[in-house]
């Protein structure tokens, strides 16, 4: 298997730049998951390592060789596309052998390689048959096969779930999650979808505007995101987020707006004097909400209480958004069904001083621990 | 049943009623000057210049079509049409599928403006290509040869068989492509291995294009070859015309037979003609 590095990573289209310095490391054996919003780089990123985009400026090396100049074949690389690109006029067999049989391998051995990413993949009994006889699922399944009988060094899939619907795209995720305990590969994969991101990984890499915003483990992601751009892109729903100005009084130091003011304890954010005026925005994900009854209760991780209205709620089934308004700043709260409150009601709501992130507002960093 | 449904149902018949018989007319309009070559075809020699309109006339004979092929050197135009129009139609679509192939998938300067020249070429009266086309066939010095004739055949059609194809090639996904380079063929082994068997469609459409222009081909054929044994049929029927007579019995007869290569080609490539190849290779 392989070790990836991309160093101080350019790429240009014509006077656009997509990529601009990019450093990264991909260990061996590691799944490592790329992540942003459209265009912030990552598909270019993924075809530069496959050899499918020429690289602008700096070095792409694949167990310390350096492939910027290297023919995508000579790479030791598979790639599943997004579009499974399978070759319409050739059955699955073919299709998954081609590599096999470019490299003159003997037939005994294509046979096996095939056979053996057939079973794994349920594939077998759909090696006649042509792409345009399968459903979306068993395409997908066949542009895995296809990498998987060359064993190569590394595996790249490009948004492969991404035109599958809702109940596929879960199953298929879960086949690609066995898939990479039985292979033990290295695996490096671009998404937007962020449960993608979170269930495959074990390195989440996020990006955007062409810029690694952070990489660590799905879970360092989720609980300590780096900046704004992180917290407002990783968690569904989308983490809350309330703009204010620091202010001391007291000893004490406490985050405020034109409709509330809350307590930022120490626990959260150490130094006071220091922060003071300081532009900031607090995160809270909507799961780290109490609100309703449960919220009337002194806590001492929590914040003081708060009073919100209702404006709305959504019922998911086993658990509730609610969208609050504090004064002028709006909540979104996640609590177990059923809450039984109308549009209009007031609510009082409570933050998780665990679970907070205060951003710099200004350099959008995170400034708490 | 209710009266409105009634209604609609007459006007639906009477609609079908219509287009059918537009479409007879159109396609007697098409079959009855081919079956009155054939019935002139098949005259008795005393009977060409006869009013009479029954397609099999009274004495129906084969006798045209024997004189032609014993009397006249038939044969031989008919194999040179055949060597030149085959010849013709391969180099054609070898060159203009490359060509496409350029067009389609690769950034380069003056890619637009030469396919805004190639179109624009279409559009010359095919007349006002003789002078230059027999000046530099003449400079080569390939004046009434196969390779003259070939060349002059090959580069008038290029323009719209690249057209054709590059418009079929933007429409194979490009990941195609990018899969098999992966998978280790050059850009050229993609090209031959992935596009190349998914255009058959087009490929067959260049092809009869080719084909018909160049077996029906007249003008050009006339200023190139001069000797009888190198002229295509479209020459060689021309010489039964002659200052006081003319054979219309073989006439008709030739043209009959020629027709016949033109519809095996058409018949077999047919099968080739069904889009849609690409369907279940990608999304969707």
């Amino acid at each position: 298997m392989a070790e990836v590095k991309f160093s101080n990573i350019t790429k240009k289209f014509n006077e656009n730049v997509v990529l601009n310095g990019l450093n990264a490391e991909i260990r061996d054996h590691e799944f490592v998951v790329i992540i942003g919003p459209s265009g912030c780089g990552k598909t270019t990123l993924l075809r530069m390592l496959a050899g499918l985009e020429e690289i602008t400026g700096g070095e792409i090396r694949i167990d310390g060789v350096l492939v910027n100049n290297m023919h995508p074949s000579k790479r030791q690389i598979a790639m599943v596309f997004q579009d499974y690109a399978l070759y319409p006029h050739m059955t699955v067999e073919e299709n998954m052998s081609f590599a096999l049989r470019l490299r003159k391998a003997p037939k005994a051995e294509i046979e096996q390689r095939v056979s053996e990413a057939a079973s794994i993949l349920q594939l077998t009994k759909l090696l006649k048959r042509m792409p345009k006889q399968l459903s979306g699922g068993q395409r997908q399944r066949v542009a895995i096969g296809r990498a998987i009988v060359r064993k190569p060094k590394a595996f790249l899939f490009d948004e492969p779930l991404s035109n599958l619907d809702a109940k596929l795209r879960e199953e298929m995720r879960v086949e690609i999650a066995k898939l990479y305990q039985r292979l033990d590969a290295t695996i490096i994969y671009v998404t937007h979808d962020q449960v993608e991101a979170m269930t495959l990984a074990s390195r989440i890499m996020v990006m955007n505007h062409g810029v690694i915003q952070q990489v660590g483990a799905p879970i360092e992601v989720y609980r300590k995101p780096a900046n704004l751009f992180v917290a407002g892109f990783i968690g569904s729903p989308t983490m809350n987020f309330i703009h204010g100005r620091l202010a001391a009084e007291g000893g004490k130091l406490y985050l405020k707006n034109e409709s509330l003011s809350l307590l930022i304890p120490s626990f959260l954010l150490s130094g006071t004097a220091e922060h003071d005026g300081r532009e900031v925005v607090a995160g809270v994900r909507p799961d780290d909400v109490l609100a309703g009854s449960a919220a009337h209760e002194p806590n001492k991780k929590y914040s003081e209480k708060l009073e919100g209205v209702l404006e709305v709620s959504e019922l998911l089934g086993h658990r509730e958004n609610l969208y609050l308004k504090v004064g002028q700043t709006r909540v979104l709260a996640t609590v177990e069904a059923f809450f039984n409150q109308s549009p209009g009601s007031g609510v009082a709501l409570r933050f998780n001083y665990e679970n907070m992130h205060i951003f710099d507002k200004a350099s959008t960093k995170r400034i708490n621990d | 049943m209710n009266k409105e449904s009634v209604v609609h149902k007459r006007k639906k018949a009477v609609k079908y009623l219509l287009i059918h018989l537009a479409l007879i007319a159109a396609a007697a309009a098409c079959v009855y000057p081919l079956l009155r070559i054939l019935s002139v075809s098949i005259r008795p020699g005393d009977k060409l210049i006869s009013t009479d309109l029954s397609l099999i006339p009274d004495g129906a004979t084969f006798a045209a079509y024997a004189r032609l092929l014993k009397e006249t050197l038939f044969l031989r135009w008919l194999w040179n049409s055949l060597l030149i129009t085959v010849s013709t139609s391969f180099i054609g679509v070898s060159l203009a599928s490359t060509a496409a192939y350029a067009f389609s998938r690769f950034r380069f300067a003056g890619k637009r403006s030469g396919l805004v020249l190639l179109l624009s070429t279409q559009m010359i009266p095919a007349g006002m290509l003789i002078l230059p086309l027999f000046l530099m066939i003449m400079k080569l010095g390939l004046m009434n040869t196969y390779l003259g004739i070939i060349i002059a055949y090959s580069v008038s059609s290029l323009p719209f068989s690249i057209w054709i194809l590059k418009g079929y090639y933007d429409t194979i996904p490009r990941s195609l492509e990018e899969a098999a380079l992966v998978d280790g063929t050059s850009q050229l082994g993609a090209f031959y291995r992935i596009i190349l068997p998914l255009s058959t469609p087009a490929l067959s459409i260049a092809f009869l294009f080719n084909f018909t222009t160049a077996w029906n081909e007249y003008l050009v054929a006339r200023v190139v070859l001069f000797s009888s044994q190198q002229y295509t049929w479209t020459l060689g029927l021309f010489e039964l015309q002659g200052q006081y007579i003319t054979q219309w019995g073989m006439f008709a007869a030739g043209s009959m037979l020629v027709t016949a290569p033109v519809l095996a080609v058409f018949l077999y490539s047919s099968k080739w003609l069904i889009s849609g190849l690409t369907l279940g290779s990608v999304k969707g």
